[in-house]
């Protein structure tokens, strides 16, 4: 499932229903990315986020369903909020429920690693009166080639 | 067509979209984007380095060659950084 939203979820009950109703789950894992108030030694007051909708929900379902064709997977889940957030707000929920852990594990891995540098959102960090551009990562890139190479597929 | 620009592409052209006439002789994102550039400043100075710019045609990521027509929807914006 995939939710594209400005306001805040509840990560306790959205990684709860991955599982629930059904036995045949035997591992759920989730991870949640949060705002710092800290990046480098420069404090940021709040960032925004910003998304090319349509093209954000299309890139992400396409995300969630190689992940369903690499793994065997019971269910995914992939929140990402845009807007204002502020310093130790939720920005992203993966999340993915499997009867094993190791294609749990995986698999989540893998959905943030590839939203990362696929999905189309920008962060603005906002200091005092100034904004700027978050700058792409190449070890977030690295992150996601390791996937297209292969090392880290089952 | 349809232009989108997000991110600093947009701020330096100081536009979020726009809809253009395709020149005849535009075929390619890497045409599109060379027309764009005569445009004025703004478009030069969101232009000026392409290793920073990423395409989208149509909702999918493209390379520069991609081919393009009237009626495809075109998206220019810097490397993502969501997550």
């Amino acid at each position: 499932m995939i939710k594209v939203q400005q306001k805040d979820f509840n990560y306790s009950l959205e990684v709860a229903a991955l599982s629930e109703g059904n036995h045949d789950v035997g591992g759920v894992c989730a991870f949640s990315g949060l705002v710092r108030d800290l990046v480098g030694d420069k404090h940021i007051d709040y960032m925004t986020l910003e998304h090319y909708p349509g093209m954000t929900e299309k890139c992400l379902a396409e995300i969630e369903a190689e992940a369903h064709h690499r793994w065997p997977l019971e269910k995914t889940l992939i929140i990402h909020r845009y807007g204002r957030l502020e310093p130790g707000d939720q920005i992203v929920l993966v999340a993915v429920s499997s009867v094993h852990r190791e294609a749990a594990f995986d698999a989540c891995r893998f959905l943030i690693d590839f939203l990362k540098t696929n999905a189309p959102f920008w962060k603005l960090e906002c200091t005092g009166g100034d904004s700027k551009w978050v700058t792409a990562k190449d070890t977030d890139t690295q992150a996601c080639d390791r996937w297209l190479n292969g090392d880290k597929k089952e | 067509m349809k232009i989108l620009y997000f991110s600093w592409v947009r701020d330096r052209i100081d536009l979020g979209n726009e809809e253009i006439v395709l020149p005849e002789n535009v075929t390619t994102v890497e045409q599109l984007v060379n027309w764009l550039q005569s445009k004025g400043d703004g478009y030069a100075s969101a232009f000026a380095d392409l290793s920073m710019i990423r395409v989208a045609v149509n909702q999918e990521h493209v390379k520069l060659g991609h081919p393009i027509g009237e009626n495809d929807e075109v998206a220019f914006f810097p490397p993502v950084t969501g997550g």
